[in-house]
């Protein structure tokens, strides 16, 4: 019975797209409406109904009218629930759908934001093999994030598979699902070779020393929004029109590191990428400054959370 | 395409607030049917229940497989000890109940708490079979509850709650379920008859029987269960006067009398001078027997009506059952004896000298006037001690002797016994008559309750020119028994529960049940026929009763769609009026374009219509302030700006 069920959707999924309203990816946000809910009794719901038969044809034979209306009773709590099942996920709106970072191989994590207007309980995402369950609590709008594993095999980008959403509240007796499909694509990072050799470091002169901030006072400079208030020489301001802000700087005195595309060419396309990965990963774990020369993009010399993943996008969308 | 399997369904261990209300579903059900089990059998699976509720808070511990079998096999030990077989209603339940109690044993995963609880459901089911009344029918429904909450404590991450707070939403939707539920319960078409035997219920209630000896109502007379219910075209007849006939017994063994059914000879005749019309509900006795008030002149369809105007149902009454008949109230009952004349004297030889003796004696005093010997009689119960008991001393083989001399003290049994034997001896025709007596009279439903304790049995001898002649011999001892009623008359030999108010309250509360007897459980295939007489059609079968379910079930259904697409938009007062505002001018031809801000649009709008340029501007500035200048439009401002908005006229003519 479980293994039959999902056999028999896939295979009308397959024959009959219009039927089960496989749908093409859609632009976010997603509002479940009843023209895309569906409803079915699960398994249990349809042994609960023969039990209901069953008890049906008893209480009619023995001539039992309380039994009877015992039955009836429960009978249209069934059929009452469906309908609580259904509004479980009417109106419910996919907002937004943020990636995280990941290599290939590794799952990447998906922040899925579900918006709702009323409490809901129970409701369930399945996202390829993972299932997380959730309920909105909130009377009024309320918004919730929904943290999902995705996974991933390529490097590059990676359209979103087809979301269910479903509940089986109240009773558990009928199923209520509905597919999301965004049209969103997800950048996987590539994943690193595991060793080789490391770049022909530059050496280590004062040239490539740079200035960073850092304790010793190098030199005043205009203000700028967004300067912190305690960088400001007021003293030295006292003097001038502008505002002066005090600009500390230090000699940098770790490495800088060019990293190019061009300097590989014995590899093919794929291995050159894995070796830039592993280049970048070791030069962000060192913590160093690095410049990245691609095909098409030029990445100027820096460092940090944010260069780092600049850089891996970079690597990750070459062709 | 999806080609990936879907996750499979986990089986973790069920929550704590489940398996709590599972253990509560299932102790209801144990306590439900706890009044028919045998005590051990329900302590037994009550501590069982207790246990594994109390093992299972301990510790995550599974109960051992191997402990199931020998469980399983004392169940049904247990049940064969009990029962003698495992088939039937009785053995069948205490099986189901048993198994049901034994399953949370084993009760892991959410699939075992599915089974546990549709198994559950159908427990409940069965209880009613054992008792369909309001109050039983109302707690097994209120059972469902923890049920179904059951079941909603499956699902993952839903709000847990306190106990009463986790049955409320399923009382919720067993109320919205109620007038669906009502609907099908009118209009499920009832089988005529059974598609398979219907059970003989083998414990009847004790009702009348066809045979009296003294004692043998002691059980009858503590048995508070509604008889009969009785409603009278017009007025009914005086407390003294509803006597209602079952058997009338004329065979007397010393002991024990008998009725003895004569079926071939047609009624006695009847002269009526007066009659009444009443319709009498019968809870079943699984008897043949309907009693009618005294004395019947026509038997009701279904029934027979024999010689002695004894009524009997072709059918043992099993179920509930409404009969309509007419009596009379003053008549003349078989006038000449005829042949019959000994049949009425019969006593036993070698019984109760001194009751011969006594009735012997008196026959010579009084000579030929059976009237003197009557009130001889009647006199000797006034004033010769005796008194009105329901335990009474035993008495021995000559059982009149002992009553009328030694013991002085007994029931109507007794008391008519001793009577119908004195006139027999005296050689007048005389007979013992059993039935009801009395009664509550319900004021508010205008119906005459008739309980099991009001069951009676008095005399009736044979007079020249008058026939049958009621006599009640009880009367003389205890008049309150005929005036009152037999809690009356038993007064403080009653336990505590029947003690007045209790009684005043159970006897106001009677018109509930009557109403639940007669529009519940006396809801039969013969009264949904008739459903629909008041809208012109006489007879409803099975056809248009199964269109009917369909047709208004599409309503509900409809009604619930409606409800579940219900989406209540956030209203916007301020909105709806700026709305208003845009109607009035877009017909007056000034239409919003959809990019168009409202500051823009009603800058436009005074523009085409400079005579209301002034108000416009107002309109306009008093919304854009409503809108932007607070978070939540202050009330007072919003009700001058609707205001303002209804008053706008837009002229007709625009430039």
């Amino acid at each position: 019975m479980r293994g039959m069920l999902p056999r028999l959707q896939r295979w009308a999924e397959g024959r009959l797209p219009a039927l089960t309203r496989y749908r093409r990816p859609e632009s976010l946000p997603i509002e479940l409406h009843r023209r895309r809910i569906y409803i079915v009794p699960s398994g249990f719901g349809l042994g609960f109904s023969v039990l209901l038969m069953v008890m049906l044809v008893g209480a009619l034979n023995y001539a039992n009218n309380a039994a009877l209306l015992l039955t009836c009773l429960l009978g249209a709590a069934t059929a009452a629930s469906m309908l609580v099942a259904f509004r479980n996920l009417d109106g419910l709106r996919l907002r937004s759908v943020r990636a995280g970072h990941a290599v290939a191989g590794q799952p990447i994590e998906l922040t899925l934001r579900f918006d709702s207007s009323r409490p809901r309980d129970a409701i369930r995402v399945d996202l390829e093999k993972n299932c997380i369950a959730f309920a909105v609590d909130a009377d009024a709008d309320a918004s919730i994030e929904l943290k999902l594993e995705l996974a991933t095999v390529h490097r590059g980008w990676q359209p979103l598979p087809r979301l269910r959403v479903w509940t089986s509240w109240p009773l558990g007796l009928f199923r209520a699902w509905s597919w999301l499909h965004p049209e969103q694509s997800v950048l996987v990072w590539p994943q690193a070779e595991t060793n080789g050799p490391t770049p022909n470091a530059p050496a280590d002169d004062a040239r490539q020393m740079q200035l960073h901030r850092g304790d010793e006072l190098a030199a005043l400079r205009e203000y700028r929004a967004g300067d912190p208030q305690r960088h400001i020489a007021w003293k030295a301001s006292a003097r001038h029109d502008h505002l002066l802000v005090k600009n500390f700087e230090q000699p940098q005195s770790r490495p800088q590191w060019q990293l190019d595309w061009r300097r590989l060419p014995e590899l093919d396309a794929e291995a050159r990428i894995a070796r830039l990965a592993r280049w970048l990963n070791e030069a962000h774990a060192a913590r160093c400054s690095y410049s990245l020369w691609l095909p098409g993009e030029e990445i100027a010399s820096s460092s940090g959370v944010l260069h780092y993943a600049y850089c891996m996008n970079a690597l990750a969308q070459l062709p | 395409m999806n080609k990936t399997p879907p996750p499979k369904t986990l089986t973790p261990p069920i929550g704590t607030q489940a398996f709590d209300l599972l253990s509560l579903t299932m102790a209801l059900v144990l306590g439900l049917h706890a009044f028919h089990l045998a005590w051990w059998f329900s302590a037994a699976l009550a501590v069982t229940l207790g246990w594994r509720w109390w093992q299972r808070r301990q510790s995550s511990v599974r109960v051992p497989g191997w402990l199931k079998f020998p469980l399983l096999l004392l169940l049904t030990l247990a049940v064969l000890g009990q029962y003698g077989s495992i088939f039937g209603r009785e053995p069948g339940t205490a099986l189901a109940v048993g198994l049901l109690i034994l399953k949370l044993l084993e009760t892991e995963t959410i699939r075992d708490v599915r089974v546990g609880v549709s198994f559950a459901c159908f427990a409940l089911m069965a209880a009613l079979l054992f008792d369909q009344g309001l109050i039983a029918t109302v707690v097994v429904a209120l059972a469902l509850l923890p049920a179904l909450s059951t079941l909603r404590a499956l699902e993952p991450a839903h709000k847990s709650a306190s106990l009463p707070r986790t049955l409320l939403p399923a009382l919720r939707l067993s109320a919205a379920a109620l007038p669906l539920a009502l609907l099908a319960f009118l209009l499920v078409p009832r089988l005529s008859s059974p598609l398979w035997g219907a059970p003989s219920p083998n414990q009847a209630r004790t009702g009348l029987s066809d045979s009296m000896s003294p004692g043998n109502f002691t059980e009858l007379l503590t048995d508070d269960h509604p008889a009969m219910r009785v409603t009278f075209d017009g007025a009914p007849p005086p407390p003294d006067k509803r006597y209602f006939r079952a058997y009338v017994m004329s065979y007397y063994d010393g002991r024990t009398w008998k009725y003895d059914d004569v079926v071939n000879l047609p009624p006695a005749t009847l002269e009526v001078a007066n009659g009444i019309r009443y319709q009498i509900s019968l809870e079943p006795n699984h008897q043949h027997v309907l009693p009618m008030l005294d004395v019947p002149i026509g038997a009701p369809a279904g029934a027979k009506m024999r010689r002695d105007h004894v009524v009997m149902a072709d059918k043992p009454v099993n179920d509930p059952q409404t009969y309509s008949a007419r009596s009379a109230t003053q008549y003349r009952l078989e006038p000449q004896l005829g042949q019959q004349h000994r049949r009425w004297l019969m006593l036993p030889v070698g019984f109760n000298p001194r009751t011969l003796a006594l009735a012997a004696q008196w026959r010579q005093r009084h000579g030929n006037d059976p009237a003197a010997i009557v009130r001889e009689a009647l006199t000797l119960f006034h004033d010769g001690g005796f008194r009105y008991t329901l335990a009474p001393a035993p008495l021995g083989r000559n059982a009149v002797d002992d009553f009328l001399f030694e013991t002085h003290e007994g029931f109507c049994e007794h008391y008519s016994s001793a009577f119908t034997v004195l006139m027999r001896a005296a050689g007048i025709p005389a007979r013992v008559v059993t039935g009801y007596q009395g009664g509550y009279w319900n004021t508010f439903g205008n119906y005459l309750l008739v309980r099991n304790s009001d069951a009676h049995a008095w005399s009736e001898v044979w007079l020249p020119d008058r026939g049958w002649v009621r006599v009640d011999p009880t009367g003389a001892v205890r008049p309150e028994r005929v005036a009152l009623g037999a809690a009356a008359a038993a007064g403080s030999q009653l336990t505590w529960y029947r003690s007045d108010w209790m009684q005043a309250v159970r006897n106001h509360w009677d018109i509930v049940n009557r109403w639940w007897d007669q529009g519940v459980v006396g809801f039969d295939s013969l009264r949904q026929r008739g459903l629909l007489t008041p809208f012109g059609i006489r007879d409803t079968d099975t056809t248009t009763l199964g269109i009917l379910l369909a047709i208004s079930s599409m309503l509900f259904i409809a009604i619930g769609l409606g409800w579940a697409l219900l989406r209540r938009q956030r209203r916007d007062p301020l909105l709806e009026a700026m709305r208003g505002l845009e109607r009035k001018l877009s017909r007056a031809g000034i239409v919003r374009r959809t990019t168009e801000g409202p500051q823009h649009y009603l800058s436009r709008a005074s523009r085409a219509m400079p005579v209301r340029r002034a108000q416009l501007i107002q309109l306009m500035d008093r919304y854009v302030n409503l809108r932007y200048a607070h978070n939540e439009p202050p009330a007072e401002l919003l009700k001058a700006f609707r205001r303002a908005v209804r008053e706008f006229r837009a002229p007709n003519v625009v430039k």
